[in-house]
């Protein structure tokens, strides 16, 4: 029957949404319990954030170098090329910056979560954990959560950064601008409330990335096929809710402060 | 002489009359479909109880339940007289440290050294540095694999992957062992010597133990043979006798269709059972 089947799927769904907030639940309070896994915590930092510095930082650079020469040709149109430095800060620290480095820590880490946890669920490796009397979630999954959310942070600030200087430079050497100009403008526009919003969005982002990779980790089931089913859907699952998510922060924030 | 870890006697100090593992009615399902149903039985202290039953009839869940890794959906399961089918995963956690358990394939922790995978729960216990080391030799020497110390399990055979697997399990000397399948998918050779490593640790520390197996002739080697410490090998009981402390049960269908000795088994009338034995 079609409606035994909708209400089937409703309530694997529903049952799905339960059993990723009682995991999230904990990952989150277990940083208040001991044991705490200091040592995990810094290795999945290292891993995380060190291991992705150089796709953001060659991410974010081509990024802005692309915003730089995409808003100059528009604004060319209007003998406003001046504000270049404007656009591309602005863009890179309120969107780009955060979504993308996001983005791209999501298919280097939320697949690599996935795939791990996975992994160790086909083989009875998280059964074997806890029988020998481990909490697998506060000794994999808080880890990489704290991890996750407090590198991405860091990451997106160096995007950032790299992303305005990648504008810059192809101001600068391709476009002819002039330097100073470019960054007094960059410097000038940036208000407080475009921080925060930028700030705000990789600790959310952070936490939807180890969160669906460590849920479809700690949920793999059927062998092998199962790990590369767990991975793509961690990866696709983290990658859309970061888009869908930015809309809401970025709506939230406009509201809030009113730019 | 082959050393290994001195079992605590706990359990037995507890209350000696006690059974160490009780099921009882028991039932658990997947799907809408039921994997164990109405399942009751008893492992009292220093007895082996060996699972039989063909593959998919529910062994390794059973076991799984036993260790609270899985809960029933009915029934009452007491380990060590606590009732565990409703005790919080922390308080879990901590029975689980007098409970030792053997994987299917090993389990063990992929991204360690064999001594690091030994020595995980006495680490996680904060157990002193000297202390784990001691105690990782010791439970590798129980297992003859002392030379493997600093190998990943990448590097070991399939049958010393089980070997360290029991170590693994035997280090924090448990007065309950759990054997999924020890011998499952091993050559004959590799075979008996785990069945030799599970009758030394019946024999000679006495520490109570399920086993589950779909393998007769391992199950019946453990129910004739005895371990010989001053041979440090098996060898047959005499006069065709068998080991009083080890006896069956034989699951089929998520029913349990037999639980008693090695000698009521091999004389039982139930069709199923005479064609599983033949």
């Amino acid at each position: 029957m079609p409606f035994e089947k909708i209400e089937s799927i409703a309530k694997k769904l529903l049952l799905s949404v339960q059993d990723y907030a009682i995991l999230t639940g904990r990952a989150i309070g277990n940083i208040f319990q001991r044991p705490r896994y200091i040592a995990d915590l810094i290795v999945q930092a290292d891993s995380i954030g060190i291991g992705s510095v150089p796709i953001v930082l060659l991410t974010g650079f081509f990024t802005g170098g692309v915003l730089a020469l995409q808003s100059a040709s528009s604004l060319a149109q209007f003998g406003a090329t001046a504000i270049t430095g404007e656009l591309v800060s602005l863009s890179m620290i309120k969107e780009l910056g955060p979504v993308l480095t996001s983005l791209m820590v999501s298919g280097r880490n939320a697949s690599g979560m996935a795939s791990e946890l996975g992994s160790m669920m086909v083989t009875e490796q998280i059964d074997a954990m806890r029988a020998l009397g481990t909490d697998p979630v506060k000794k994999l999954v808080t880890p990489r959560l704290y991890a996750t959310v407090f590198m991405l942070f860091f990451l997106t600030i160096l995007s950032d950064t790299v992303g305005t200087l990648g504008g810059a430079v192809i101001s600068v050497f391709m476009l002819g601008q002039d330097g100073s100009q470019y960054f007094h403008t960059a410097y000038q526009t940036l208000r407080y409330p475009d921080i925060i919003q930028g700030l705000v969005k990789p600790i959310v982002f952070g936490f939807i990335i180890a969160s669906v990779g460590c849920y479809y980790g700690m949920t793999t089931r059927g062998g092998t096929q199962g790990v590369g089913r767990s991975t793509t859907q961690a990866v696709v699952v983290s990658s859309v809710l970061i888009i869908a998510i930015d809309l809401v922060i970025s709506q939230f924030m406009i509201g809030v402060f009113g730019r | 002489m082959v050393t290994a870890p001195q079992p605590t006697t706990s359990a037995v100090q507890d209350d000696p009359s006690q059974p160490v593992l009780v099921f009882e009615d028991v039932s658990i399902g997947f799907e809408g479909k039921k994997v164990l149903d109405n399942i009751s039985f008893k492992v009292s202290p220093g007895e082996t109880r060996i699972l039989l039953g063909p593959a998919g009839s529910g062994k390794s869940v059973l076991l799984k339940l036993a260790n609270g890794l899985m809960r029933p959906d009915s029934g009452t399961i007491t380990v060590f007289g606590e009732e565990i089918n409703t005790m919080p995963e922390e308080q879990l956690f901590q029975l689980r440290g007098r409970i030792g358990m053997v994987f299917q394939e090993g389990a063990l922790f992929d991204s360690l050294t064999v001594r690091d995978n030994v020595a995980y729960r006495l680490i996680e216990q904060k157990v002193p540095e000297e202390e784990v080391t001691r105690r990782v030799l010791e439970a590798l020497r129980f297992v003859e694999l002392e030379q493997t110390v600093d190998k990943f399990p990448s590097q070991l055979s399939g049958g010393m992957r089980r070997r360290v697997a029991i170590a693994r399990a035997i280090v924090n000397r448990p007065d309950l062992i759990l054997y999924d399948s020890p011998t499952g998918g091993l050559d004959p050779i590799t075979s008996t010597t785990i069945v030799e490593l599970v009758m030394k640790q019946r024999d000679v520390y006495h520490t109570s133990s399920l086993l589950v197996t779909h393998r007769l002739q391992d199950a019946f080697m453990l129910a004739t043979h005895t371990f010989d410490r001053g041979e440090n090998h098996m060898v047959p009981i005499p006069n065709d006798g068998l080991d009083p402390k080890t006896n069956f049960l034989m699951l089929h269908d998520g029913h349990l269709v037999f639980d008693g000795s090695t000698h009521d088994l091999v004389h039982s009338d139930d069709p199923f059972i005479k064609e599983y034995l033949s």
